[in-house]
């Protein structure tokens, strides 16, 4: 039967982008604010314990594995949509269209692109050596056992300027998206009231501001700190 | 005026089309942008050529029938008007102007200009309506609706259903048409009976005729020559979010 609940509806799927991507977002305050200890002035302990805590809770390791399901159902998802949507128009305009628009609606699959090859290196970088996949290019004693030094590990690649350079253009990518993303989301959900809606938009532009200005101030700081 | 005019010819659905360029002269700034093509065809018909075919029934803005994507803008340069409303003042001398027919998928091109916008019946016809028994004509003050309530239901059923929403879109997506379809009756109690159902079968009907999915860019809002709000699209989503998640088996 074409509208039983099996039938994946185009607004079954913008429901679901929505709700993985305002959960994912929400995670990205809580990274934010560990990453932010790296600036404080105390040799990494803050830092170290942050890491050590979100790599030992039990319930943030089974939260990581929701966090990465949420992640590539995300993507997928998003790769699903774009495809169906150029299908929908098989023959282009020879005038481009130039209705007015949010300017970075338009490009959601190309800035979640950006931040999806930035989460890969960052898996490489850092993931990977959590779970011993690659060796940690530095390492610190804990509790008696030998741990990857995520502090100096960041430190380390912060302070390069080509990867610096990557990091600022992925979060300014990252801030783009969330731009649009998370008003989108609440209209996509529904979520739409005439007094509430523009103060969404605000807080949608607030919070992609403070999402790509608190990360992208980090690499700035240490590249002037040398 | 003198014009270049840039006009996509198609012989037949599945032939080949191009843009074909076309010089008119002494137009009036005051003639609507039809009057322009009338002229234009006139000229053809006189040179022994197929004039270039294109939509058009009331010109006066109200039967959704005109379909031009002006310049890359459905209906045109203007705001809140279709194309019959359009009038030449709003280009310069000099100009040139490209016309194109709506581009969709689900909107395949029958002549030139000309798509046919079946597929938009088809998604009516898959719950754009309400059951009503024959009888006698109930009283007009029965059933009390609340004043905001029917001036948001009438906002939606302003559509004409001209498919401006699907051209403008970058997805091709019919979700303000759909939108305004179902809110029109989600907002009145006559419409409630059949809610569940109606917004389940169109979004369905949607899918499969190949519309794109919504990005939100609300470019169809900015393009509707009605002005529907794109909150009708977000009552959309609730009522279908409710219906997958509340409805009785019978309504799925």
């Amino acid at each position: 039967m074409s509208n039983s609940l099996l039938k994946y509806a185009s607004i079954t799927q913008k429901i679901s982008m929505s709700l993985l991507g305002l959960f994912l977002a929400s995670f990205l305050l809580v990274h934010l604010t560990i990453n932010l200890m790296l600036m404080l002035p105390d040799g990494g302990e803050s830092f170290r314990a942050a890491a050590e805590f979100m790599g030992t809770n039990p319930f943030i390791m089974v939260f990581e594995y929701v966090l990465f399901a949420a992640f590539f159902v995300h993507i997928v998802l998003g790769i699903i949509l774009w495809m169906q949507n150029n299908q929908a128009r098989p023959v282009a305009y020879a005038k481009a269209n130039v209705s007015e628009t949010s300017f970075f609606s338009k490009y959601m699959i190309h800035t979640g692109v950006i931040i999806m090859l930035f989460l890969f290196l960052h898996f490489v970088h850092f993931y990977f050596a959590k779970i011993g996949l690659v060796d940690a290019s530095a390492t610190y004693m804990f509790e008696g056992h030998e741990h990857p030094d995520f502090y100096t590990m960041a430190i380390e690649l912060l302070k390069q300027p080509l990867y610096a350079v990557i990091y600022i253009l992925s979060f300014l990518a990252l801030g783009f998206h969330l731009n649009h993303a998370i008003q989108s989301g609440f209209q996509s959900l529904g979520l739409e009231h005439s007094k509430y809606t523009p103060a969404i938009k605000s807080i949608s532009t607030i919070f992609a501001l403070i999402v790509a200005v608190g990360f992208s101030i980090i690499p700035v700081f240490f590249l002037i700190q040398g | 005026m003198d014009l270049t005019l840039k006009i996509w010819r198609q012989a037949n659905t599945k032939a080949k089309g191009k843009m074909v360029d076309y010089k008119v002269t002494g137009v009036s700034p005051d003639s609507s942008f039809f009057e322009m093509l009338d002229v234009l065809n006139q000229s053809i018909i006189e040179e022994g050529g197929d004039p270039v075919a294109f939509d058009h029934d009331c010109r006066e803005g109200i039967c959704g029938t005109c379909s031009l994507y002006i310049n890359g803008r459905p209906h045109g340069p203007d705001s809140g008007i279709t194309t019959c409303q359009l009038h030449m003042r709003k280009f310069k001398s000099g100009d040139t102007i490209y016309i194109e027919p709506w581009r969709a998928k689900a909107f395949p091109i029958i002549k030139d200009l000309i798509v046919n916008r079946g597929a938009y019946d088809e998604i009516i016809q898959a719950g754009g309506y309400i059951s009503v028994n024959t009888g006698g004509v109930p009283d007009a003050n029965a059933i009390p609706i609340p004043k905001v309530d029917s001036d948001t239901a009438m906002d939606a059923a302003s559509c004409i259903g001209c498919g401006a929403c699907v051209a403008t879109c970058k997805n091709a997506s019919a979700m303000l048409f759909v939108a305004a379809k179902v809110s029109q009756f989600a907002h009145l109690p006559q419409g409630k009976i059949e809610a569940k159902r109606r917004v389940q079968n169109m979004v369905a009907t949607m899918d499969e005729l190949g519309f794109g999915n919504c990005s939100n860019t609300y470019a169809c809002e900015q393009e509707c020559p009605k002005e529907i709000s794109v909150s009708h699209i977000a009552k959309m989503n609730r009522e279908f979010f409710a219906a997958k998640l509340c409805a009785d088996v019978k309504d799925i």
